[in-house]
């Protein structure tokens, strides 16, 4: 069964320069596990296909419950050249959510 | 077990919230952050108008509202107000202060500033290369407004071990304002690296403001109490760098491990090496754990050694921007916005415009989340009340984004029908600032505390 990443994570992003911070906090350190599993960094540049130019970049916080992304060029130049109305990346975390997974058994 | 508050996430947070922490329980220390690249910008054209400016001028309003507070309670203030001028910050806080009939003493940290010194240090054989790209400095030198050395938390102890009251520094690490007050009052030493970095993620904790006490937090946000009310985070640090973050009995907000882990990921890299001017900060070593009501306790950070680097921020003219919309609304909302830019951007591209970039977006269908959100299928899109068409230019050229300005409002009677104008007049010209990240060796720079 598909199940979205929003049902058993929450996130938060942010910039630095023109590469997007998203960090994804696992809402129960039993659904971890399935976040190291299925969201790796190659299915994160998938789904930001046309939003982030470079690559990506997947560290794990098995301290946290939580996995961080690093979106190189994906953030149109960055806070202060960006013409987007989001140039610092602030709802990219929730964009990520969006992503459908297989859900845990 | 010392108390520090922090009242202030960037330049704009709320003016009231440093009042609060002072007001409405015990604290010890309150930190204001100030600075981001973008409040950098903004306050570099502040300067090149006004020699006497060049720093967060709401401070000064700030520091009046708190100042009998503080005398009375005997709490110490330390914020990066002074951005590009410190000196001038504290002429102009100690003016205020002065008036009020206080006379309380006000250091300040500078030598972050080294916009002057580039040229000897090019010579110097300091590179400044880029260090997303690793250009050189050459590719933007001329255009250079602005270079910002981030310092750290130990000139700010040193300004506190001087007995300052108000200590304003201009760039320093963000965290090192929360970690500055920790290295006075436990004399934690230069090597002490666990301790060190456990002030650098008790201060990245709370640099953000309320976002450490349950603002801007997802996990399951419509519950958070009282955002009306948010109290803001602060810190209760142990010698042996243990820490709880916590907020005022009686305010707002939610400290759980689920709200303070969302600021703890929040922009820090490559979390096994967060980089500071005074240590690297392991933020997989740690351990969070629920201590009571809005109570988190944090224990076990690993540190690293500091390099012999700092980072410096260099701001570069980068050209001029304008950016404006309009809304269409119900029916086919989607399909004329989509046509409005389409339209506006034929336009432009006829007149031969010289535009380094043109940018659209349909506010209300997917301008936040792009690609991620995909475009809103056509049953979706049909039912959309409103859409709102977001066209942005940028370019060296000043006069081509003059002339851009003028075709925001001429769509409204010659393009897609049912459509309204936002806010008022033509959208504004602004100068670009862009960054520059480079490195610079520790030994080419010289702190300077002044009491």
């Amino acid at each position: 069964m598909k199940i979205r990443l929003a049902d058993i994570a929450h996130s938060r992003s942010g910039d630095k320069g023109n590469t997007s911070n998203i960090g994804l906090i696992a809402r129960s350190p039993e659904h971890y596990q399935t976040l190291v599993e299925q969201v790796t960094a190659e299915r994160v540049k998938e789904h930001f296909a046309g939003v982030c130019k470079g690559r990506v970049e997947r560290f794990e916080l098995p301290n946290l419950h939580a996995l961080t992304f690093l979106l190189y060029e994906a953030l149109d130049g960055g806070g202060t050249l960006s013409l987007r109305a989001d140039p610092q990346g602030k709802t990219l975390g929730t964009a990520l959510l969006r992503m459908e997974i297989e859900a845990p058994e | 077990m010392i108390r520090i508050a922090n009242g202030q996430g960037f330049w704009g947070d709320s003016p009231d919230a440093p009042v609060s922490q002072v007001r409405r329980g015990p604290i010890d220390y309150l930190t204001l952050d100030y600075l981001a690249e973008v409040t950098m910008s903004i306050l570099q054209k502040q300067r090149a108008r006004d020699p006497e400016l060049g720093y967060a001028r709401d401070f000064v309003e700030v520091v009046e509202r708190i100042l009998p507070d503080l005398a009375a309670k005997n709490i110490r203030l330390v914020a990066n107000a002074g951005g590009l001028n410190p000196e001038a910050c504290r002429r102009a806080v100690r003016a205020v202060a002065q008036k009020n009939g206080f006379d309380l003493p006000i250091a300040t940290v500078s030598g972050d500033d080294i916009t002057s010194r580039i040229d000897e240090l090019l010579d110097r054989g300091v590179e400044f290369r880029n260090m997303d790209t690793g250009e050189p400095l050459s590719t933007i030198r001329d255009r250079v407004r602005s270079a910002s050395v981030y310092l750290g938390a130990f000139p700010i102890a040193r300004a506190l071990d001087g007995g300052a009251q108000i200590v304003i520094t201009g760039r320093c690490a963000d965290a090192a304002l929360v970690l500055g007050p920790m290295i006075h009052e436990f004399g934690w030493k230069t090597d002490e690296w666990d301790r060190l970095a456990a002030g650098i993620v008790a201060g990245h904790a709370i640099e953000c403001g309320a976002q450490g006490s349950g603002g801007n937090c997802q996990d399951d946000w419509a519950t958070v109490p009282d955002l009306a009310d948010i109290g803001y985070p602060i810190v209760e640090a142990n010698p042996d760098g243990s820490f709880v973050v916590t907020k005022h009995e009686g305010t707002g907000g939610r400290v759980t491990v689920a709200s303070v882990t969302e600021q703890l990921v929040y922009e820090i890299g490559d979390p096994r090496a967060y980089l500071t001017p005074d240590c690297g900060a392991d933020f997989t070593s740690f351990h969070l754990a629920q201590d009571g009501p809005n109570r988190v306790r944090c224990i076990g950070v690993k540190g690293l050694p500091a390099t012999p680097s700092y980072k410096v921020s260099i701001s570069f003219a980068a050209g001029f921007r304008a950016i404006g919309s309009v809304a269409y609304a119900w029916p086919d909302a989607y399909e004329k916005a989509k046509a409005g830019a389409r339209i506006l951007r034929e336009r432009l591209e006829r007149m031969g415009l010289d535009f380094d970039t043109m940018h659209s977006e349909l506010l209300g269908a997917n301008a936040c989340h792009g690609i991620a959100a995909a475009e809103p299928s056509p049953e979706l899109a049909a039912q959309l009340p409103e859409v709102v068409m977001r066209f942005g230019v940028r370019s060296r050229n000043r006069i081509a984004v003059e002339r851009f300005t003028k075709e925001i409002a001429p769509l409204v009677l010659s393009g897609p029908p049912s459509v309204t104008g936002l806010g008022a007049g033509r959208p504004k010209v602004e100068e670009v600032m862009a960054y520059w990240p480079a490195l610079i060796p520790k030994s080419a720079v010289n702190a300077v505390v002044s009491q």
